[in-house]
């Protein structure tokens, strides 16, 4: 009984993981662009959770909404503005970019909020329930319902809108998407939006559950191409399947041998899979 | 309706459209032909805003369209057929279709268009819900015919629309094509290899050697001409 609880409790940590990772997955497929400060945009969401609740008083979950607008915001500027000079570029240069990116985000945040951890105060922080034997933290279960809305709605975008049509056009063939007179920059533009919106709710969400401080941004962009990787590139099922696999096996390693040692054992089921099958668990080969 | 004047073209170092001058008027079909590498392919490409070109000007019903990007040229009524048909292989035929009228223009009547295609092309009709990707290539060069005519455009530049098909579907091809113009009036610019078809079926041509207009004249006129026949035709 134990281990179900430790298992259901990855599980919805991992709900949350699979978002993150569903926004450098779109980012991918659609823009070809790998997202080297997706773990730092991630946290700088997760301190604008934080001001939202220092200075408006709101929970994570309603800060939610104005974070993932002011991320999305934030992605589209980025596209639009910087990122898009650089689509034809080797590929080197746009890691540079990004990684520069990611350590002015890092460097700015140290400089705003200092090394320290920071956490929000919940009344409901330790409320859980008991199903059967099966006891749920509260948050946990919070923050994963988030993450899996966030990704029904993220689907349902890209079904049923003309936007989100025209964004899987682009990404199915882009020559394509030009000759039916799609404004490919303006696209990519709203695709990085996009994942970055993903990353602000998953962060607001992710808030519930861990201490935010700037350098654990490294260990989210790590965690994020883990977990892609896993699931299969561009593969959006693949993202959130990724997520709750990756977050299962960081809730049994911490369990079974040490919490420290979580990542080793995600790194290990990234080189299993690798291994067997390259395309990753749900992509296409 | 369109007016091309002096149009130079580099891709690096190499010239790739060399005072290049051509002329469609509205309801007519334009045969431009030449070998593989003539430029034939540069020359839509930049005509719908793909290549900026270094010299020259295109007009489109008057209006100077040179340097515009690809969805402004688009919006203005000009549809591109381009080679390789360019299907959207992961989404189905109708999503295909309602992606041919991205242009703003064409939003309002998309519907009706919809309906007009769909009977115009009933093999797509029949297969609306099938993904692009699992069509045969007569059937995918149908879908790119029909999503261009989802923007509903005035002018409609193919690339070598019969390229890689079976006989009887090129000749399928043409037909569409001949039933387009004669029937809703569409003008046309048709890029082709194939220059017995393509000029049988125009009412103009142009041969284009090495980046430059080397010939041009009425489609029966060039067919029957000797260097034509000799270079192109094998004569």
């Amino acid at each position: 009984m134990l281990y179900l609880n430790i298992i259901v409790a990855g599980l919805l940590t991992g709900a949350v993981y699979g978002l993150m990772a569903l926004g450098l997955s779109v980012i991918f497929g659609v823009v070809r662009i790998v997202n080297f400060a997706h773990g730092e945009m991630m946290v700088l969401a997760m301190y604008g959770a934080c001001l939202a609740n220092a200075g408006l008083g709101l929970d994570p979950l309603l800060a939610v909404p104005l974070v993932t607008l002011t991320l999305f915001l934030l992605g589209y500027a980025l596209q639009r503005g910087l990122i898009n000079r650089y689509i034809a570029r080797p590929d080197h240069e746009q890691f540079l970019l990004l990684l520069a990116v990611a350590t002015m985000i890092t460097a700015s945040l140290l400089m705003g909020f200092g090394p320290d951890a920071r956490n929000v105060q919940l009344g409901y922080a330790y409320d859980s329930y008991q199903i059967g034997a099966m006891l749920l933290d509260k948050v946990r279960l919070l923050a994963a319902a988030g993450a899996v809305l966030g990704a029904a709605a993220l689907s349902g975008f890209f079904r049923f809108t003309r936007t989100g049509k025209s964004i899987r056009a682009c990404a199915d063939n882009q020559f394509g998407a030009q000759v039916v007179g799609l404004d490919v920059k303006r696209l990519y533009a709203v695709t990085f939006g996009l994942g970055a919106a993903c990353v602000g709710a998953a962060g607001c969400l992710m808030l519930l559950l861990v201490d935010v401080q700037p350098y654990i941004a490294t260990d989210y962009t790590l965690l994020a191409f883990i977990i892609v990787i896993l699931g299969g590139l561009g593969s959006m099922p693949g993202a959130l399947f990724g997520g709750i696999l990756v977050g299962v096996s960081e809730a049994l390693s911490g369990f079974l041998v040490e919490p420290s040692f979580k990542s080793a054992f995600s790194f290990g089921l990234l080189i299993l899979v690798l291994l067997v099958r390259p395309q990753g668990l749900l992509g296409r080969a | 309706m369109l007016e091309i004047a002096g149009l130079d073209l580099f891709y690096g170092d190499a010239q790739a459209l060399d005072g290049v001058s051509l002329s469609v008027a509205a309801g007519e079909i334009v045969a431009i032909v030449g070998a593989n590498g003539a430029g034939k392919s540069s020359l839509i490409r930049t005509v719908f805003g793909m290549e900026r070109p270094h010299r020259g000007s295109i007009r489109f019903e008057g209006r100077e369209i040179a340097g515009e990007p690809p969805h402004r040229i688009c919006n203005l009524g000009i549809g591109q057929v381009a080679e390789g048909r360019q299907v959207f292989p992961n989404m189905t035929v109708r999503e295909n279709l309602e992606m041919g009228a991205t242009p703003p223009r064409a939003r309002a009547g998309a519907s009706a268009a919809m309906a007009r295609v769909l009977a115009l092309f009933p093999h797509l009709s029949e297969r609306r819900r099938q993904l692009a990707g699992t069509l045969s290539g007569g059937e995918q060069q149908m879908l790119a015919i029909a999503r261009c005519l989802m923007g509903q455009p005035r002018l409609v530049m193919l690339d070598e629309p019969s390229l890689g098909l079976a006989p009887v579907v090129a000749e399928e091809v043409f037909r569409v094509v001949r039933e387009l113009n004669r029937r809703d009036g569409l003008t046309l610019v048709l890029v082709e290899q194939n220059v017995v078809q393509s000029l049988t079926l125009a009412h103009r041509g142009y041969v284009l050697e090495n980046g430059r207009i080397v010939m041009e004249g009425g489609g029966a006129e060039l067919l029957a001409d000797d260097r034509v026949r000799r270079a192109y035709i094998g004569l």
